[in-house]
C-alpha cells in the first residue's frame, strides 16, 4: 500500500511542478503578483510530495519489501541496517528519485530563503526550478519507475544483493554529495533563464546566485573527494584518480562551477562579464545534465549499451537537448539585451578573473572532448573502437591546468580595475623562495625528474602563496600581535574561504605529484611467514583465516609490520564473498597511516607460489585529502559568511551608522 | 628588521626542508615493479625499461582503463610478453607497437594516435583556449576604450525598484 502511495505522490509531484512552471512564469509575464505567488507554496507542496514519496521507497528497502522489482533487484535481507538505506540510490530507478528529491529540497531552500528577491525574479527563478523537475519527474513515471511491483505469486523470498563495492560508508555518502552538487547548479541555472527571460542582471543578481554555486560547489568537491577516497581503498590498486568517463562526468561540472563561482565575483563587485557569467550558469547546469546521463544511460561502456535500452536513452537525451539546447537558444537571443557593464584593465583582479575562466574552460573542454570522442567517434564511423586514456589527459588537461595554478596565488592580490604586477609579485617573495627551496631540496635529495619537481614548485607555489597573502591581510610580522589576532578574528568567511580553497588546490596538486612520483609498489607471490621491505618497512604476511560478516564471507590474510626491527602495527586485508547473486569478491585493504604516507596492502588471489600480495607505500597521499577538505571547509565557512545573507548583512550596516552617529 | 625577520624565515624553511628530506631519502626512492611478473622480465634492462614505458600507453583490452603494465588481467601479460618478443626481435618502438595495432586496433591505445581522425580531439582543448584568449583580448580591448565614467552608469530604476527602496529608506 505505502509502495503505490509513493507512486501516486510522484504522479502528483509531477503534476504540481508542471503547475509550478506555467502559473508563476506565466504571471511574471503578466505582471500579476497573485499568480507570481503561488511558486513558493507549489515548491512547499512539491517537496513534501516528493519526500513522501522517497520515505516509501526507503521504507520498502528497509522492510525488504521484495515485491517490489527494484527492492529485490538490490537488496538482501542480511545486509547491515545502513546499506539498506543506501541502497535506495545505488541503482538507477533509485539514484533518479534520489536527484528530484535534491531538487525539490533546493527548490524548497531557494523559496525559504529569497524573501528580498524581486517578485518577478524569484517567481521565475521557482518556475524554471519546476520545469527541471517536472521533466525529470515525466522521466521517472515514464520509463523508470521504481515502484513497478513483481505480480503476485512471483514474489521471492530473497532478493539479489547489492552491489558489494557500494556497501561502504564512503560511497553511501558519495552519490548525495554528488547529486547535491549537479542539482545544486540548477539554482544558479535557473537564475540565469530568469535573468534572460528579466532582460536584467546587475550586483544584487550576482550576489544572489554566488551563495548558491558556493553551495553547489562544496557538495560536488565533497562527492568527488568522497568518491576518490573510495576508489582509493576499496579497488585495491592505490589509484585515486583514473580519468575514468564516469569520474569525468562529475569534473567537468566541477571545473565549469569553479569558473562559475570566480566569474560571478566580478558581476556583483565590478557589475561586468554579465553575459559570459550567465552563459557560464547554462553549462555548468548543463555538464550536470550531461554528467548524469553519461554516467546513467549506460552510453560510457558502448553505444550499444545505450542502444539496448533506447527507451531511457533517449528520454534523457531529449531532456538534454530541451534544457541545454533551449537554454542556449535562448541566450543567444537574448544575452544581448543584459549590456551595460563596468570597464577594467587587462592586469586587473578582473583581468585576472577572465585569464581564470578562459583556463578553466578550456581544461573543462581537454576533459570534455577526451571523455566523449570515443563515443562520437564509434558512432560516426559504425563501430570504429578508439581509446582516450590517461596520457591524453594528463597532457592536455596539464597543459591548460599549469599556467592556471601559476597565475593563481597573483590574481587575488591585483587590485580591482588596475592592478600592478611588479607590486603583487613583490607580495608573493617568500612563496615564491619557499616553492623554489622546496622543488631544489625534493630534487636534489629524491632525485626527482624536471617534470616532478616542476610540479612541486607549483604545488609549493600555490599553497605558500594562498597564505602569504592571507598573511599580508592580518599584517603577520608587520603589526603588533594583538592587532594581528584581532585581524584574524575578523577576517570576514568569504576572505577564508578563498585562502582555504586555494591552499586546498596547492595541497591536492603536492599530494597528486608526490604520491605519484614515489609511489612505492611491491607485488608478489607470499608464502606465510615470509617477509618483504618496501620503503623501510618491513612486512611479514602470517597468513590466511576464514572469518564471517553479517551479509558476506571473508578470507582475511593477517600482516604483522615492523620499522627498524620493532613491530608498530598488526593489520588485516580481506577478500569478502557476499550473499547474493553478485558473486565478484571486493577487497578490503590494510592501511597504515604514517607521517611519510600510507602503507597500503591487498590480498590478491592464490597462485601457485603463495598468496599473491600487492602491497603500495603511498607518500603523503593524505595531502589530497587534506587539500580537498580544506576546500569543503572554506565553502562551508563562506556560506556562513554574513555577507550572503543579504538582509542581515544591511541590518547591522545601519546598526553600527546608528550607533557612529550616537 | 624586517630584512632580518625574512633571512629568519628563510633559513629556518631551508632547515626545516633539509630536515624533512634527509630520512625521506630511504624511504621514498622511485619503484617501478608493477604487474610485471619475475618470468616475463627481459634480462637487457635498457630493452626491459623500454618495454615498461611502452606498456604504460597501452590498454588491457578486457579490463576498465587500465594500462597492461598495471593490470593482473592474462591478457595483459600475454600482451606484455607478445610486446617484449618484438622488442627483443629487433622492433623499434614504433614498429612494436604497430604490431599491436595491426592486431588489436587502435583501441589498444591509451594516448590516440595525432591523425586526421584524431584531430579534433588533439586540436580542439587548444582551439578552445585560443578562442577564449582572442575572445578575451577583443573584450577587454572594448573596456578600456569604452569612456571609464559612461559605463558606470546602472540601469535606470524601474517604478517597482523605486517603491521598494522609498519603503526600504522609509523603514529604516
Amino acid at each position: 500500500m505505502i509502495v503505490e502511495l509513493g507512486h501516486y505522490a510522484l504522479v502528483l509531484a509531477l503534476a504540481v511542478s508542471i503547475y509550478q512552471t506555467v502559473v508563476p512564469i506565466y504571471g511574471a509575464h503578466v505582471g500579476n503578483p497573485r499568480l507570481m505567488e503561488l511558486a513558493a507554496p507549489a515548491a512547499g507542496v512539491q517537496f513534501l510530495l516528493i519526500s513522501f514519496s522517497f520515505a516509501a521507497l526507503i521504507h520498502a528497502y528497509v522492510t525488504s519489501d521484495f515485491s517490489v522489482l527494484n527492492v529485490w533487484q538490490n537488496s538482501h535481507t542480511a545486509k547491515p541496517f545502513i546499506y539498506k538505506i543506501t541502497g535506495t540510490w545505488a541503482n538507477h530507478e533509485g539514484s533518479m528519485l534520489l536527484w528530484v528529491f535534491v531538487l525539490s529540497l533546493f527548490t524548497l531552500a531557494v523559496a525559504a530563503f529569497s524573501g528580498n528577491l524581486p517578485q518577478s525574479l524569484k517567481a521565475r527563478v521557482l518556475g524554471v526550478q519546476g520545469a527541471i523537475a517536472s521533466a525529470f519527474l515525466f522521466y521517472i513515471v515514464a520509463v523508470s519507475s521504481p515502484f513497478v511491483r513483481i505480480p503476485e505469486g512471483r514474489v521471492p523470498l530473497e532478493g539479489q544483493g547489492m552491489n558489494p563495492l557500494l556497501q561502504d560508508p564512503a560511497l553511501a555518502a558519495h552519490p548525495p554529495m554528488l547529486y547535491a552538487g549537479y542539482v545544486g547548479f540548477s539554482v544558479a541555472f535557473a537564475f540565469a533563464i530568469a535573468a534572460l527571460l528579466e532582460g536584467k542582471v546587475d550586483s544584487a543578481w550576482g550576489r544572489w546566485v554566488r551563495p548558491w554555486t558556493l553551495a553547489a560547489w562544496t557538495f560536488l568537491t565533497a562527492g568527488i573527494a568522497l568518491g576518490s577516497f573510495w576508489a582509493y581503498y576499496e579497488l585495491g590498486w592505490g589509484g585515486w584518480w583514473f580519468w575514468d568517463p564516469v569520474e569525468n562526468a562529475s569534473f567537468m561540472p566541477w571545473l565549469a562551477g569553479t569558473a562559475l563561482l570566480h566569474s560571478a565575483i566580478v558581476v556583483e563587485k565590478r557589475n561586468a562579464l554579465k553575459t559570459w557569467t550567465v552563459l557560464l550558469a547554462l553549462v555548468a547546469f548543463s555538464f550536470s545534465l550531461i554528467g548524469t546521463f553519461l554516467v546513467r544511460s549506460g552510453v560510457l561502456s558502448s553505444v550499444h549499451a545505450f542502444a539496448t535500452d533506447p527507451e531511457r536513452g533517449t528520454f534523457i537525451l531529449a531532456i538534454l537537448a530541451l534544457f541545454i539546447g533551449g537554454s542556449l537558444f535562448l541566450y543567444a537571443t537574448r544575452a544581448h539585451v543584459l549590456k551595460l557593464e563596468g570597464s577594467f584593465e587587462p592586469i586587473s583582479r578582473e583581468g585576472a578573473l577572465v585569464m581564470n575562466n578562459v583556463l578553466l574552460s578550456a581544461a573543462t573542454a581537454a576533459v570534455f572532448i577526451g571523455t566523449i570522442y570515443p563515443l562520437v567517434y564509434e558512432a560516426a564511423t559504425g563501430g570504429g573502437k578508439i581509446t582516450v586514456g590517461e596520457p591524453y589527459f594528463n597532457m592536455t588537461f596539464g597543459a591548460l591546468i599549469f599556467p592556471l595554478l601559476i597565475l593563481l596565488p597573483i590574481g587575488p592580490l591585483l587590485a580591482w580595475k588596475r592592478g600592478n604586477l611588479r607590486m603583487v609579485l613583490g607580495r608573493l617573495k617568500v612563496a615564491a623562495l619557499l616553492a623554489a627551496l622546496v622543488a631544489l631540496a625534493v630534487a636534489l635529495a629524491l632525485g626527482a625528474g624536471v617534470g616532478a619537481a616542476l610540479g612541486i614548485a607549483v604545488g609549493a607555489w600555490v599553497f605558500f602563496g594562498a597564505w602569504e597573502e592571507w598573511a599580508g591581510r592580518v599584517m603577520l610580522f608587520r603589526a603588533p600581535m594583538n592587532v594581528v589576532m584581532k585581524r584574524i578574528r575578523t577576517m570576514p568567511g568569504h576572505l577564508w574561504a578563498m585562502t582555504l580553497a586555494h591552499a586546498g588546490v596547492g595541497l591536492v596538486v603536492l599530494g597528486a605529484i608526490i604520491s605519484t612520483t614515489w609511489k612505492g609498489e611491491v607485488i608478489m607471490a607470499m608464502q606465510p611467514g615470509q617477509k618483504v621491505q618496501i620503503a623501510g618497512y618491513e612486512v611479514v604476511y602470517k597468513g590466511m583465516q576464514q572469518a564471517t560478516g553479517p551479509n558476506y564471507l571473508a578470507e582475511r590474510g593477517t600482516f604483522e609490520i615492523f620499522k627498524d626491527g620493532r613491530l608498530i602495527a598488526t593489520d588485516f586485508s580481506e577478500k569478502r564473498t557476499f550473499l547474493g547473486r553478485r558473486g565478484m569478491p571486493t577487497t578490503e585493504v590494510a592501511l597504515l597511516h604514517r607521517p611519510l604516507g600510507d602503507l597500503y596492502i591487498a590480498i590478491g588471489d592464490k597462485s601457485p607460489m603463495g598468496r599473491t600480495v600487492r602491497i603500495y607505500f603511498e607518500p603523503m597521499i593524505y595531502f589530497l585529502w587534506l587539500g580537498a577538505l580544506m576546500m569543503v571547509f572554506g565553502g562551508i565557512i563562506g556560506l556562513a559568511d554574513r555577507r550572503f545573507r543579504v538582509g542581515i548583512a544591511e541590518r547591522t550596516e545601519s546598526k553600527v551608522a546608528a550607533q557612529a552617529a550616537e | 628588521m624586517r630584512y632580518r625577520m625574512r633571512c629568519l624565515i628563510v633559513s629556518l624553511a631551508l632547515a626545516l626542508i633539509m630536515l624533512a628530506a634527509m630520512p625521506v631519502q630511504e624511504i621514498l626512492r622511485p619503484t617501478t615493479a608493477r604487474a610485471v611478473e619475475p618470468d616475463e622480465m627481459l634480462k637487457d634492462p635498457k630493452l626491459e625499461a623500454r618495454a615498461r614505458r611502452l606498456s604504460q600507453e597501452l590498454r588491457c583490452l578486457v579490463c576498465q582503463n587500465e594500462n597492461i603494465d598495471e593490470s593482473n588481467a592474462p591478457l595483459a601479460r600475454d600482451l606484455r610478453i607478445l610486446l617484449r618478443e618484438r622488442l627483443k626481435a629487433g622492433d623499434t618502438d614504433e614498429q612494436a607497437v604497430q604490431f599491436l595495432v595491426d592486431r588489436y586496433g587502435e583501441y589498444v591505445l591509451l594516448r590516440p594516435r595525432f591523425a586526421t581522425h584524431t584531430l579534433i580531439l588533439w586540436i580542439g582543448p587548444f582551439l578552445v583556449l585560443g578562442i577564449g584568449l582572442v575572445a578575451a583580448a577583443v573584450y577587454l580591448r572594448r573596456r578600456v576604450r569604452a569612456a571609464p565614467e559612461a559605463t558606470q552608469a546602472e540601469a535606470p530604476l524601474s517604478d517597482e525598484e523605486r517603491k521598494r527602496l522609498r519603503e526600504l529608506l522609509d523603514h529604516s
